[in-house]
């Protein structure tokens, strides 16, 4: 971080402290009060560490983060719901980038996690095909593939801000259910090429083998558009929570639909009309009605540092960072504003900014030590603004519960603390 | 000389592959449709899927009792396991304004859902365990709890896909899905 104490180069962007970009696209700037409100006395003077005296551990076949880093795990409910069903979700606000470390992806299952053998791991295809094929993951394997960086995010996610009063939880508990990879693997367009797709087709029922054999009809322009058929994540083989061994990664649509331990695509005429495509993730109105087959995740974004729990101790420079990311194209800008959206500035975003993966933003902030409700507005390249909670609520109200994608807020207090509220 | 020639192979080599399929491998293994029976356990909401046999709700209650209801609850209504949910009641509570209790009467617009779902994944600690009777008895039972259907009415690939559930009309496309 940069500190300067030069007053002539505050840059005030927006209301209550939000600074200019330029801080981060030309690396210069700063901040006048800062000296102010640090209370950097001198060091201490310098001693030579224990671990600088002595060789280190050896090697290890599988690396793990630092032991002094054991806090940043995914969290999950406790019994009574049985193992492995239900949600963990991704430690957001311990995170920076716009990748999730593999082991941090969060993960939705319906009857716990599969440990399937590879060997015996057989992907068909069939229904309205010409010839009917299986494929051995062996098989797979030699396949031209393709790498894309790609977000998955639950349709479920950030159902809480759903509820009529703001509920006391941090970022992981509420938009944890989000994470991004680098996949690689075979185009599903190839192999429904090979079993010949018949006229009449215009489906595809997914279907994993895990013990709910969890099920989505997934409509045929997908499977020939961007369909990815994952072996790999971050550069290795698909974790046993995120799919293992093959994954079904449709960029962009709700996560739901993105079937792991995939088993089996029968083309269709019509959807199959699952328990998850008709009783879950259909999206009740404000009247009777619901809307059912919602694909894409529309354009959405969070501030994950601050939040709550990540106090802040003295009035200053602060970064505030978060992801916006969009399912149906890129992230163009992303807005922020520090006094409950009456003024917003933009945010710088870190490249590479890649179509239906997240972008990490970024907007410098003078903290005054004053209250602050922090917001992030993201808008993507087909124009699509991320609503305010009136907007998201005068569509569709809250009885939805999926597919929430309003603006959040973050309410900072005179001690630093930081609360979800509503704004 | 000695260059030009690969040279002029790669570049013949991407012109006649203009879909992947031409350099893809074909290594995917015929199958007879029959070889696929066992796997292919989804039902349409036509019927197209669903095997031989049949139960009724007299007779599904006795399955229900034994193999759904810990985390059920009884009749349906009030699950002892949170993520079970209700199956029965919540008639009405679609309205405006209401809080929705969505259950397999109140929201589920197909009855072949109810078939397909508890083969491919109930009972939750012994899947795939239940006879095609069995899962038609207590599809019944579901049915007939909600008031669907009557007690004795035969549930099976014929008469399954004519129930008519009440909120079959409760769905409507989302507007914005890419074309």
């Amino acid at each position: 971080m940069i500190r300067k104490t030069h007053p002539e180069l505050v840059d005030p962007a927006a209301g209550n402290g939000i600074l200019s970009r330029r801080v981060f696209l030309e690396g210069t700037l700063v901040v006048g009060a800062t000296a102010a409100g640090l209370s950097c006395g001198s060091a201490e003077p310098l001693a030579v560490q224990p671990w600088m005296k002595v060789p280190g551990t050896g090697f290890a076949g599988y690396g793990q983060p630092s032991p002094f880093e054991s806090k940043v795990v995914k969290v999950f409910p406790p019994p009574p719901n049985p193992p492995g069903v239900g949600s963990s979700r991704t430690p957001l606000h311990m995170l920076e980038g716009m990748i999730t470390p593999s082991g941090l992806h969060f993960e939705r299952s319906h009857s716990g996690v599969p440990e399937i053998d590879p060997d015996q791991h057989r992907l068909v295809i069939h229904g309205l095909v010409k010839r009917p094929l299986v494929f051995t993951l062996e098989a797979l394997s030699r396949y031209p593939m393709q790498s894309r960086i790609a977000f998955i995010e639950c349709g479920g996610n950030s159902l809480a801000l759903n509820a009529p009063q703001a509920q006391p939880l941090n970022v992981a508990a509420i938009h944890g259910l989000l994470g991004c990879s680098e996949w690689t693997g075979v185009r599903l367009s190839t192999l429904l090429d090979e079993a010949g797709i018949e006229p009449e087709a215009r489906w595809v029922i997914a279907e994993g083998a895990d013990a709910a054999a969890m099920s989505r009809s997934i409509p045929l322009t997908k499977a020939m558009d961007d369909a990815l058929l994952c072996l790999y994540q971050n550069g290795e083989r698909v974790r046993p929570s995120n799919g293992y061994p093959l994954r079904l990664l449709l960029p962009g649509f709700e996560g739901n639909m993105n079937v792991k331990w995939l088993r089996r695509l029968k083309l269709t005429a019509g959807p199959a009309m699952t328990k998850d495509e008709t009783s879950k993730y259909t999206i009740l109105l404000k009247d009777e009605k619901a809307w059912q087959f919602v694909f894409p995740i529309e354009v959405k974004s969070v501030i994950t540092r601050p939040s709550p729990g990540l106090a802040l101790r003295d009035p200053g420079f602060y970064e505030i960072s978060g992801l916006a990311w969009s399912g149906n194209g890129s992230i163009r800008q992303v807005d922020v504003s520090a006094d409950g959206g009456r003024s917003w500035a933009p945010a710088a975003l870190q490249g590479p900014i890649l179509p239906k993966a997240p972008v990490r933003f970024r907007t410098a902030w003078q903290w005054n030590g004053g209250p602050a409700v922090l917001q992030s507005r993201a808008t993507d390249d087909t124009g699509m603004v991320q609503p305010t909670r009136a907007q998201f609520a005068a569509e569709r109200g809250f009885r939805g519960v999926y597919h929430y994608n309003a603006i959040a807020s973050w309410r900072i207090d005179e001690m630093g603390e930081v609360s979800n509220v509503y704004a | 000389m000695f260059t030009l020639k690969p040279i002029a192979v790669c570049i013949s080599m991407l012109t006649i592959a203009p879909a992947a399929q031409a350099q893809a491998p074909q290594l995917g293994q015929p199958i007879a449709p029959a070889d696929i029976t066992p796997w292919d356990i989804s039902i349409g909401p036509d019927g197209a899927g669903l095997p031989p046999g049949r139960g009724t709700a007299i007779e599904g209650e006795a399955i229900y009792v034994a193999k759904c209801q810990a985390c059920h609850g009884e009749k349906g209504e009030r699950p002892k396991v949170a993520l079970a949910g209700a199956l029965v009641g919540g008639i009405g509570t679609l309205a405006p304004d209401k809080t929705p209790i969505k259950t397999v009467g109140s929201f589920w617009p197909y009855a072949t859902t109810l078939f397909d779902y508890v083969r491919r994944a109930m009972p939750f600690q012994d899947t795939k365990s239940l006879t095609a009777d069995e899962v038609y008895a207590v599809s019944a039972y579901i049915l007939h709890l909600n008031g669907i259907i009557g007690p004795n009415d035969v549930i099976d690939a014929h008469s399954l896909p004519e129930v008519r559930m009440p909120n079959r009309d409760g769905f409507i496309p989302f507007p914005r899905n890419p074309k």
